[in-house]
């Protein structure tokens, strides 16, 4: 019985221990930061700790509807989050980020103008968000499989590539391709623009060999279709992979996607949270980052950085957004407007 | 004998749906290539750099730690419960079963949220205390299921002669009645601790910032495709299930053979 007595108590030992062990924190505090998967260099943080001297406590999310509860309930308090363009027109809308002062990050100077430009489509007036990854979604597609010249959305709706075509499974990806081809905004409410999308969907849906989403970068190297929907982050390694891939924007624009930094307002530690965006607006840090991640990095100075030719003259990589019309960024449609898209994209998808 | 060719087929079927995506798992766990669609030649590289990875070395601590203790705490809270329901006249009994089931049917979602609430409005910290009492609530009505069908078989009339010849209610406990139970209680242990293992919902609830256990860092990767590492990772868990389970088959042969030849 004692052997058993002191079993128990051991455990309550080690519990009291593990609960005790959440609280250590560096020299000057902590900052708790809150990213995608994979989405730092995590040499990066372990330099921050070094130089400040404060502790990163580091956690990770794999969507923005997953994130979004976990900061609005508050059962953990947040220093710094990335969220998207239209997850943190959400936030802003409910309230739920503090305003960034831009005297403490004296390196966001290192930041193009063009993607404040075009963060004022979800951050009006640039108040809370610091871009810190971007890209374009376009059409990669095989050179030796793909015999028209690729520069418009029609091309997927072309039936020499029927059951060679990639969309995206997402809806609001799937609607922004179908509504770009018939010239709408990608952030449109309208009823009957929305409808004529869904019927273009619905109409291509024969052609589509899979709706997929993170296959189309495996698919496309493994030369299982000719076209695909996907990320320019993902264009630039599939073609590392795969010589004979191509990746194009299409003329009747795209969705230009901003990660940003922000903010939360009931952040424990808004000065040291600060400190950290300012340390990941540094050049060669933004440039390890974008070694690491390989997706786009909005860092002017951490792009005169990059070594290889190829890859900083890249046009996919650092697109100029100046030079194409209709780039648009994805905004919160509020609950009714995701209501109605959802109910649109199950109708194509039933069909 | 065209049946039994039939009745071969079949199960050969079986074994490949269920094993399939286990052996696709391994072979590319030894893949040069970062991408599935290439065989980019043999390599061990993905093993040594998994053991590099501070990340995932601590999420498998994290989880196997959690795992532990979890299922220990449970499996003793359990057995006490079982103890207690034997004791209850039929129809408390029946209502206090029905309770402590409610939490296996019910969605793992909804056990997750409410404890995430729980844990709110009573302010607690989250991080690898909160993950321990709620894996600690979802293990304990597995423990009481396999634990009570013993119980139930048990013959109470033996415990009782133990106190009539001077046992105390302890000593006569593990002396006549824990001995009975044992294997009940064992499997409970091995089911909690399985479901404390593969957890993931309840885990994504109650975390804090900070700690991770193998299913949600796993899931956090799927924005930029889950590592080669993890390849590695899970084809060292399932070998290591695999021996377990071989060595666990064989000891019980063993015995029955003894048996028999007595």
């Amino acid at each position: 019985m004692k052997k058993y007595l002191c079993f128990v108590l051991s455990l309550l030992a080690v519990l009291s221990l593990l609960t005790g062990c959440g609280s250590t924190s560096g020299e000057n505090g902590e900052v708790i930061v809150f990213n995608w998967g994979e989405y730092i260099d995590p040499e990066t943080l372990s330099l921050f700790e070094k130089e400040t001297g404060i502790k990163v406590v580091y956690e990770e999310f794999d969507t923005n509807e997953t994130m979004y509860p976990k900061v609005e309930t508050g059962a953990s308090a947040y220093d710094v989050i990335c969220p998207s363009d239209y997850m943190i027109q959400k936030m802003i809308d409910n309230d739920l980020l503090a305003e960034i002062n831009f005297d403490n990050i004296p390196n966001v100077k290192n930041i193009g103008e063009q993607y404040f430009e075009q963060s004022k489509e979800f951050d009006p007036e640039n108040k809370y968000s610091v871009p810190y990854c971007f890209g374009t979604v376009g059409i990669l597609y095989h050179k030796t499989m793909v015999s028209d010249p690729v520069e418009s959305w029609s091309i997927l709706w072309d039936e020499k590539y029927a059951d060679n075509i990639l969309m995206q499974d997402s809806v609001r990806d799937a609607f922004m391709v179908a509504l770009k081809l018939n010239g709408y905004s990608m952030n449109t409410l309208d009823e009957s623009q929305l409808q004529t999308a869904k019927n273009s969907l619905i109409e291509q849906k024969p052609l589509v060999q899979a709706y997929v989403i993170d296959q189309v970068r495996d698919k496309m190297i493994g030369d299982e279709a000719a076209l695909g929907v996907i990320y320019s982050g993902e264009a630039i390694y599939t073609q590392r992979e795969n010589e004979s891939l191509e990746y194009v924007v299409p003329k009747e624009g795209t969705n230009v996607w901003i990660d940003s930094w922000v903010i939360p307002k009931n952040a424990p530690n808004k000065e040291n949270a600060e400190k950290f965006i300012d340390f990941m607006c540094r050049e060669d840090i933004a440039l390890m980052n974008f070694e690491y991640i390989t997706y786009s990095t909005p860092n002017v100075a951490a792009q005169a950085l990059i070594e290889d030719e190829d890859i900083k003259n890249s046009k996919i990589a650092f697109p100029d957004l100046s030079q194409y019309e209709n780039l648009e960024t994805f905004q919160y449609l509020g609950s009714e407007g995701d209501d109605l898209y959802n109910s649109l994209w199950k109708e194509v998808k039933s069909e | 004998m065209k049946r039994n060719l039939l009745q071969k087929i079949y199960i050969a079927l079986i074994f490949i749906f269920l094993y399939a995506p286990i052996v696709t798992l391994i072979v590319l766990s030894f893949n040069g290539s970062r991408t599935r669609a290439k065989w980019g030649g043999f390599t061990l590289k993905w093993y040594s750099a998994l053991f590099q990875n501070r990340d995932i070395i601590q999420a498998l601590f994290n989880t196997l730690l959690i795992a532990l203790i979890a299922s220990i705490v449970s499996t003793v809270i359990g057995t006490i419960a079982c103890i207690a329901i034997m004791s209850l006249k039929k129809k408390s009994r029946a209502i206090i079963m029905g309770i402590t089931n409610i939490p296996m049917i019910n969605a793992e979602i909804v056990t997750g949220i409410s404890l995430m609430l729980l844990f709110i409005s009573l302010g607690l910290r989250f991080g690898l205390g909160t993950i321990l009492l709620s894996h600690i609530t979802f293990c304990i009505p597995y423990v009481i299921l396999s634990v009570m069908p013993r119980m139930q078989q048990i013959n109470p009339y033996t415990y009782e002669a133990a106190l009539d010849l001077g046992a105390g209610p302890v000593y006569g406990f593990f002396k006549v009645v824990f001995p009975d139970i044992l294997p009940g209680v064992l499997s409970g242990f091995l089911m909690a601790f399985t479901m404390s293992l593969d957890d993931f919902i309840i885990t994504h609830f109650t975390k804090g910032a900070g700690v991770d256990t193998l299913s949600t860092k796993i899931y956090t990767e799927v924005k930029k495709g889950i590592k080669p590492e993890m390849y590695a990772l899970s084809t060292i868990i399932f070998l290591t299930v695999l021996i377990l389970l071989f060595l666990v088959n064989r000891v019980p042969a063993e015995n029955q053979e003894k048996k028999g030849a007595l």
